[in-house]
């Protein structure tokens, strides 16, 4: 199953090598991470995309909460949340394939970000199954470069991660 | 105002303020500082070894034979590299320690600089927490911090890495007397609600097993264990981490479990209705496969200070986080308070079916081989009665660290010092260095073999110097013997490379670092040799036995096997 960790660590150069040393060391997956630091500068939030069963899940929580400089660790997938993750595609945009890929931008609620005679560079926000999607949609050959952020996640209401 | 110091000075004084008397390290470029200032105090004595794995292995020696804390010290680079096994093997045992390490200043670092190597790197899978200290404000903060994290929670070896310009800065200097981490508190204090569950479960049990480890000696809980069950009546065992956390001459006592444990305390966990895991981690060698071990309806209780040692690897029915010592007080205190009491009557015909295992003597053997050659393992008995049980025992790794563990029975925790989770030869002489240190009246022994002895064997000097008098039992084979007992079942008699040809003439190796040597070949010489060897209170005697060569550890269980498929020793 597909799991969402958010992790407050704190902000301090290896914290992150530390995370991501133990889940190769024990063999975990990582789907994608991202990592910034929060409006309180001394710490920083790590969204962690990754799969397992719930034994190993439950390893991976407790793995992450050992680390010294780890304050706390969610399961954003245990309950109601939100997932937006950034991307931004370059695609051929020339003859035929121009008018195709503006209309397929704005069906995915994209936006153009950069525009030469020959390309577009969209930028699509969304879960990471809407970025997938689009991916799917538009033709493999029209894509000259993708980059994705990896999820972000934040839990809906009153789900508060804060120390 | 505080006063001004240089970093160097700093670590001095925070070692110094943390009560260490004894630093076991080994100098060079970037530490130069550090050693300046060492010559220069009176507070605690430095141990020169030579070689910075004896310098970690002595230090985590130091803490395992007491409730001190060790410290080593080594330079940046090759000095780190080298003690790097020491630290893994701490680690593996949840072992506290400090391990100070010297690094390339800071301008340097990045720069492929002369015995430069990225430290905090290296050992970061195998330390609880490790820091690199760039500013010399930081370093009494880190140091006690270092100290800290190392001593809590579940313990563990923690390094701080200081660039040599950090040495040589000055600043106020101010010990801090506590710390709080808001990134750092563990659970300390088991949960009442479980601890009550695991009380009724214990007491309604019919056929009750305790398994206990390496948790019960690390926090010195070997008092409550006893109390609570003899309370309980029921049969207990120890990993090979916790020999001792239960005396061992306990009628209740059953023996180590696990890969070569005995045939009753593997029986009676597969067997019991309600198994209590206190401290111990159920690890591959003790349960051998979780599948084979699994059993329906069998209730497991499990404390353990760490979240993750708990359901890694057996699924628990009660979980409980917390110290050992308290939680198992809160046991004893509720049981007392309480009306209900074991259950004799199924007590009863639990141990007739316990004695039954126990009738089986699997740990029997021929005292004597038909050719007159010493058996291993009447050599660790005659160690034992030579010494009344009483002795620190050291070991190294192989056949001899298991009939070590199997026929030195001990009746106290702290007694027992070996590298059970990374399995390291060459621990026995600096293990026995630090545990002599700590104990300076004990009689410290190391049984080792002709393979691991030969790891640190250089330490020879390093006890000449310091006028540690360890009595080395070495149980010699000629042969890598774990392995060659391997090689016997597994692999058709292919003994590959598990022959120790060339060995050197220990008897005159000893006497060339100026000990003691001793050469036993007979079986009848043994405990005459013993004895003597151990009249001689301040010298360091090297007792090289020639052992039956073609002796096996026995029971044993194989690889990938469940506790009930032991191989014993008559059924070959
Ligand atoms: C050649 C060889 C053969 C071996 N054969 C065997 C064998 O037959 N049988 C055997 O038992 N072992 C054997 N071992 C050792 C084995 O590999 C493990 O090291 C050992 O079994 C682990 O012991 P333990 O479960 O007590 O855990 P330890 O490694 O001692 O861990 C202690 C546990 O207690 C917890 N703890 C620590 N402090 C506290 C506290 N204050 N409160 C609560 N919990 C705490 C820790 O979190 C940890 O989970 C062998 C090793 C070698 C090298
Ligand atoms: C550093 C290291 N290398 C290799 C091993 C693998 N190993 C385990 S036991 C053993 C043989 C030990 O031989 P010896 O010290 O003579 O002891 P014996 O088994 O003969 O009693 C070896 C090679 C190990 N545990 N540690
Ligand atoms: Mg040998």
């Amino acid at each position: 199953m597909r799991h969402i960790l958010s992790v407050l660590l704190e902000n301090e150069a290896g914290a992150l090598s530390r995370v991501v040393g133990l889940f190769s060391a024990r063999g975990y997956n990582i789907d994608s991470l991202s990592v910034a630091t929060t409006e309180d500068t001394t710490m920083s939030r790590m969204t962690i995309v990754t799969h397992g069963s719930d034994d190993v899940i439950e390893q991976i929580t407790k793995q992450l909460n050992k680390l010294i400089e780890v304050v706390k660790v969610v399961d954003l997938t245990d309950g109601n949340h939100i997932e937006r993750e950034l991307m931004l595609v370059k695609v051929r945009a020339a003859g035929k394939d121009r008018d195709e890929m503006k209309r397929m931008a704005d069906i995915f609620r994209g936006r153009i970000l950069d525009v030469t005679d020959k390309s577009y560079t969209i930028e699509l926000t969304g879960d990471s199954h809407k970025l997938d999607a689009f991916i799917a949609a538009i033709e493999p050959g029209v894509i000259l470069e993708t980059v994705r952020t990896g999820a972000s996640g934040i839990g809906r209401g009153e789900r508060i991660l804060k120390i | 105002m505080a006063e001004k110091l240089t970093g160097a000075e700093i670590v001095v004084r925070c070692i110094a303020e943390e009560n260490v008397d004894f630093v076991f390290g080994y100098p060079g470029g970037a530490v130069l500082n550090i050693y300046d200032e060492i010559f220069k105090q009176d507070k605690f004595k430095h141990v020169l070894v030579r070689h910075e794995q004896a310098a970690v292995h002595a230090a985590d020696a130091y803490s395992r034979s007491s409730t001190k804390i060790g410290v080593a010290l080594v330079t940046s680079g090759p000095g780190l590299t080298n003690a790097v096994t020491g630290i893994a093997t701490a680690y593996m045992d949840s072992i506290p320690m400090v391990i100070i390490s010297g690094q390339v200043p800071t301008h340097a670092i990045g720069q492929d600089a002369f015995q430069e190597c990225d430290t905090v790197g290296i050992t970061r899978p195998c330390v609880k927490h490790n820091f690199l200290v760039k500013d010399v404000k930081d370093l009494a903060v880190t140091m006690k911090k270092a100290f800290y994290i190392a001593t809590t929670g579940r313990p563990g070896p923690v390094l701080v890495d200081i660039p040599k310009d950090v040495t040589q800065h000055t600043c106020a200097f101010e010990y801090p007397k506590s710390i709080t981490m808001r990134s750092y508190n563990p659970t300390i204090k088991g949960h009442s609600g479980q601890i009550k569950k695991a009380v009724e479960l214990l007491l309604n049990a019919k056929r009750p097993m305790i398994y206990s480890g390496g948790g019960v000696v690390l926090n010195d809980a070997a008092p409550q264990l006893t109390k609570l069950v003899r309370m309980l009546g029921a049969p207990c065992t120890n990993t090979l981490m916790g020999l001792g956390g239960f005396p061992a001459s306990d009628p209740q006592f059953v023996g180590m479990l696990g890969m070569h444990g005995t045939y009753e305390a593997n029986m009676a966990m597969q067997e019991c209705d309600v198994l209590f895991a206190v401290g111990a981690r159920f690890d591959d060698r003790v349960i051998g496969n979780p599948g084979h071990f699994f059993r329906e309806g069998r209730k497991i209780i499990h404390i353990d200070i760490d979240p993750s040692s708990i359901s890694k690897r057996v699924k628990v029915d009660v979980p409980i986080v917390g110290y050992v010592k308290d939680v198992l007080e809160e046991m004893i205190g509720m049981i007392e308070q309480g009306e209900k009491r074991p259950d004799v009557a199924s007590l009863k015909a639990w141990w007739t079916t316990v004695k039954d295992w126990q009738s089986k003597k699997c740990l029997a053997f021929k005292p004597a081989a038909a050719d007159g050659k010493i058996k291993p393992q009447a050599v660790v008995q005659a160690l034992w009665n030579a010494t009344g049980g009483d002795a620190i025992i050291t070991s190294d790794v192989g056949q001899h660290q298991m009939w070590a563990a199997q026929y030195y029975p001990f009746d106290k925790p702290r007694k027992w010092i070996n590298s059970g989770g990374l399995g390291t030869m060459g621990v026995g002489i600096p293990y026995a260095m630090g545990a002599q240190l700590a104990n300076p009246d004990a009689t410290v022994a190391c049984i080792t073999g002709e393979g691991s002895v030969q790891m640190c064997i250089q330490e020879l000097s390093t006890c000449k110097q310091y006028h540690i008098p360890m009595k080395i039992i070495n149980l010699n084979n000629r042969s890598l013997g774990m392995v060659r007992q391997w090689q016997e079942f597994f692999y058709g008699n292919r003994y590959a490379e598990s022959y120790m040809d060339a060995l050197p003439d220990f008897v005159k190796l000893a006497e060339a670092y100026g000990h003691v040597g001793m050469k036993i070949e007979k079986a009848g010489d043994v405990e005459a040799a013993l004895r003597e060897a151990i009249k001689l209170k301040d010298r360091l005697v090297f007792m090289d036995f020639i052992t039956d060569e073609t002796e096996n550890v026995f029971p044993m269980i194989p690889g990938g096997k469940g506790l009930s498929e032991m191989i014993l020793a008559e059924e070959l």
